[in-house]
């Protein structure tokens, strides 16, 4: 059996098909499930109900949802580009399921173990500016447009701020993969010491994901619905999937970029009972409970204004960081080849 | 001057203008500008504002408010109601604010009825022009900020408004078109128990405008979207013909309710905030602060209301009572002629005007001693902020568009009547 999965062809591709719905169904059912707590969290703060008719406590809203999606017409624009306007959604999905392959969930639970797998995230997120942009210009629409214009200046302004920031811990791993940056933070979660850069790191990720107070690209009540402003029906539905698999995913990143991944708060007892993929969760979860407070609190931003912040703040910020985190690394010889804190 | 002279000086006048015009349509086609139509079914229309920009990028070169689509001729209708029958029209122009424009139409017919109003009907219209007036702030607030993005404000406000739309419903049986106001008082007393609801709820809601500053007023990004958006100088208020909050955040302490008191504004204590930016973020201090002072004049209406009359006592204007039709000839003739006629008003003219939620709301209400008005002209307010939309918005971002449209408070019920 384990020669028939690891030496013969055949199953070793039965194996990574295994590995990927293992992955793959969990998320999914996430995605479906967090526009559910979204609904739920918003609405008590709001002081409304949210989602309560649709199965015991609204539960069953999200299948409601895409049942609704997949039976509504697929409406094409008579001037669209047709090509550009179908592949611009598909993109944007597959793009956002894709990243999950470094992304592990315990020691060495990855579908790929990559040692350069943040690269490989960072590549990812920025191939997946193309889905908005192709949108934004295959609709052939004004509003449309203007989204996408909007997205791709947004982007060149906090991606410069978000490496240097991977950067800083890159230099105190020593390694660019996931899982040695998650074993380096046994002692102590990188947030604790890096605590600036993680919050410029969360803020980027609230830019990255499109969410309020930095959704321009969607721009609600200036754009109309910015760059799916002319999607309907599934094509809009991916785009919503995209949108909160990369919401998971960057939850995902910052857990295990600065809250220690699957690791537990405290080596101790009652802690370590716990298995290592459910403390992830439960730091996702936080992280995302965050992303959905942030949408409730705050005004969104002007576009002009997120790139002065990128460019005029976090960037000399971070830039600075990776300098000083560097200068003293070599000055006190802490840390230098992994094995930080 | 000869008129070949004239006619000379008409054909290079015309030569100009044409190279005017020509030089204008090639600068849009060689320059970066386009066109785009925001609205009428913009979410941040506000209705059905349709403003056609000239945009550079993002930034507005141009912007030109077209109105009308919701033109439904209220003057024209008027024209041909009686006095009363013309009365639920206003409820329906502003829809934020109903009774404060009842209360302008009201104001009008009895000051060309030269009729005394009883000081209980006076205190409950004040009271309710009052609990409009943050009926109308809070949805233009929140909504505002909904148009920069803040979600919850709005959800909390709506809490709210349901609690002053119940009081709209005791008294008049309407949640939202009341048409409670009578020419000489209102239509009925208030009902049991009416004030101390009210009194109770005047005590809590300071703190829920606590809560939606709490959001908005010190937040940084809202600061960013609305300081210096949209400014508006004193004199620029002035010659475009602002009024009420809008005029008051340019510096100009204009109130009618402190100006030309009318009703019993005269009895209760107020303060009329005024700002110096004349920006969005000070339209918006502004009402927030109106607000808590309309708190402030709910609960001196309530202290200071007697029991008694809640109309005029003539009954050429007011119906008689019920129970008197049954038993007394005098007073079935007069709700006949009434309810199928209407009151006569002798013929005069009146420019009266309300300090309504959005500002000088005016009734110039022209009488030829019939039972219906022979013209009636309304000031909406709204329409002369619209036209400054222009000016305001020059070398905004199109988001900054939304911000100003906000801030200026503009019901299309009310602009295009």
């Amino acid at each position: 059996m384990e020669h028939f999965f690891l030496h013969t062809m055949v199953g070793s591709i039965i194996l990574i098909v295994l590995k990927v719905l293992a992955v793959l169904v969990p998320l999914l059912i996430g995605v479906a499930y967090l526009t559910w707590i979204e609904r739920k969290v918003l609405a008590a703060i709001m002081l409304r109900k949210g989602p309560n008719v649709v199965g015991p406590f609204g539960l069953l809203q999200p299948f409601a949802d895409a049942v609704k999606m997949i039976f509504k017409e697929t409406i094409i624009p008579a001037k669209a580009n047709r090509v550009l306007f179908f592949i611009a959604p598909i993109l944007g999905f597959s793009l956002s399921m894709l990243a999950w392959a470094v992304i592990p969930a315990n020691d060495g639970w990855a579908v790929a173990n990559l040692n350069i797998g943040i690269l490989y995230l960072l590549a990812i997120s920025s191939v997946s500016i193309y889905a908005t942009l192709l949108a934004g210009w295959g609709s052939n629409s004004k509003y449309a447009l203007l989204g996408a214009m909007r997205a791709a200046a947004q982007m060149i302004s906090y991606e410069l701020a978000m490496g240097l920031v991977i950067a800083s811990v890159l230099l105190l791993v020593g390694s660019a993969n996931l899982n040695d940056i998650v074993l380096a933070q046994r002692h102590v979660w990188f947030f604790l010491p890096m605590f600036p850069m993680f919050i410029i790191f969360f803020i980027s990720c609230l830019a990255e994901t499109n969410r309020p107070p930095f959704d321009f690209a969607v721009g609600e009540s200036e754009l109309v619905a910015g760059f799916f402003a002319e999607y309907s029906s599934m094509a809009f539905g991916l785009f919503f999937l995209a949108e909160y698999g990369n919401m998971i995913l960057m939850s995902a990143i910052i857990s295990i970029l600065f809250l220690g991944g699957w690791l537990p708060p405290l080596d101790y007892v009652p802690f370590t009972w716990i298995p290592g993929p459910f403390w992830l969760i439960i730091k996702i979860l936080i992280c995302l409970f965050c992303f959905i407070w942030v949408r409730s609190a705050f005004p969104r931003y002007r576009y002009d204004q997120l790139m002065r912040l990128g460019w005029k703040v976090f960037l000399p910020f971070t830039l600075a960081w990776v300098v000083l985190t560097a200068g003293f690394m070599m000055a006190t010889g802490i840390g230098i080849y992994g094995g930080a804190a | 001057m000869s008129s070949e002279v004239l006619k000379k000086e008409l054909a290079t006048k015309t030569e100009e203008l044409n190279a005017q015009v020509k030089q204008n349509i090639s600068q849009v086609l060689s320059g970066d500008s386009h066109t785009l139509n925001f609205g009428p079914q913009h979410p941040s229309a506000h209705g059905v504002l349709r403003v056609v920009m000239e945009l550079e990028g993002e930034v507005i070169k141009r912007a030109t408010p077209h109105i009308g689509l919701l033109h439904r001729g209220t003057e024209k209708l008027l024209e041909h109601k009686a006095y009363h029958k013309g009365l639920p029209y206003f409820d329906r122009l502003d829809y934020a604010s109903p009774m404060s424009e009842e209360h302008a139409y009201v104001l009008a017919t009895e000051k060309l009825l030269r009729v005394d109003v009883p000081d209980r009907a006076k205190w409950i219209r004040v009271l309710f022009a009052e609990i409009t007036r943050i009926l109308n702030h809070l949805l233009n607030v929140t909504a505002m900020g909904l148009d920069c993005g803040a979600m919850t404000p709005a959800l909390w406000a709506y809490e709210e408004r349901e609690r002053l739309m119940e009081f709209y419903e005791g008294v008049s049986g309407a949640r939202f078109h009341a048409n409670y106001f009578r020419h000489g008082g209102v239509a009925k007393d208030l009902p049991a128990g009416m004030e101390d609801k009210i009194g109770k709820w005047v005590q809590h809601f300071p703190k829920i405008v606590d809560d939606i500053e709490g959001l908005l007023t010190n937040n940084r990004i809202w600061k960013q979207r609305t300081v210096g958006i949209g400014v508006c100088t004193t004199e620029e208020a002035l010659s475009w013909g602002f009024s009420g909050p809008c005029l008051r955040a340019s510096g100009v302490p204009w109130d009618l309710r402190r100006s030309q008191p009318y009703d019993n504004y005269n009895k209760v204590e107020f303060q009329v905030p005024v700002a110096r930016q004349g920006d969005s973020y000070d339209r918006y201090l502004i009402r927030i602060i109106e607000m808590r002072e309309s708190a402030k004049i709910i609960e001196q209406c309530l202290n200071k209301m007697q029991p008694g009359a809640i109309k005029v006592e003539n009954e050429k204007i007011s119906p008689p009572k019920r129970k008197d039709m049954k038993h007394s000839m005098e007073a079935l003739i007069n709700h006949f002629k009434l309810y199928s006629g209407g009151f006569h008003v002798p013929a005069g003219t009146t420019y009266t005007a309300v300090e309504s939620p959005k500002g000088e709301f005016g009734v110039y209400l022209v009488a030829d001693g019939g039972t219906k008005p022979y013209r009636c002209k309304i000031r909406p307010t709204g329409f002369s902020h619209l036209q400054a939309l222009g000016e305001l918005s020059h070398r905004h971002m199109l988001a900054d568009m939304v911000a100003i449209i906000g801030s200026m408070d503009l019901v299309f019920g009310e602009v295009d009547r």
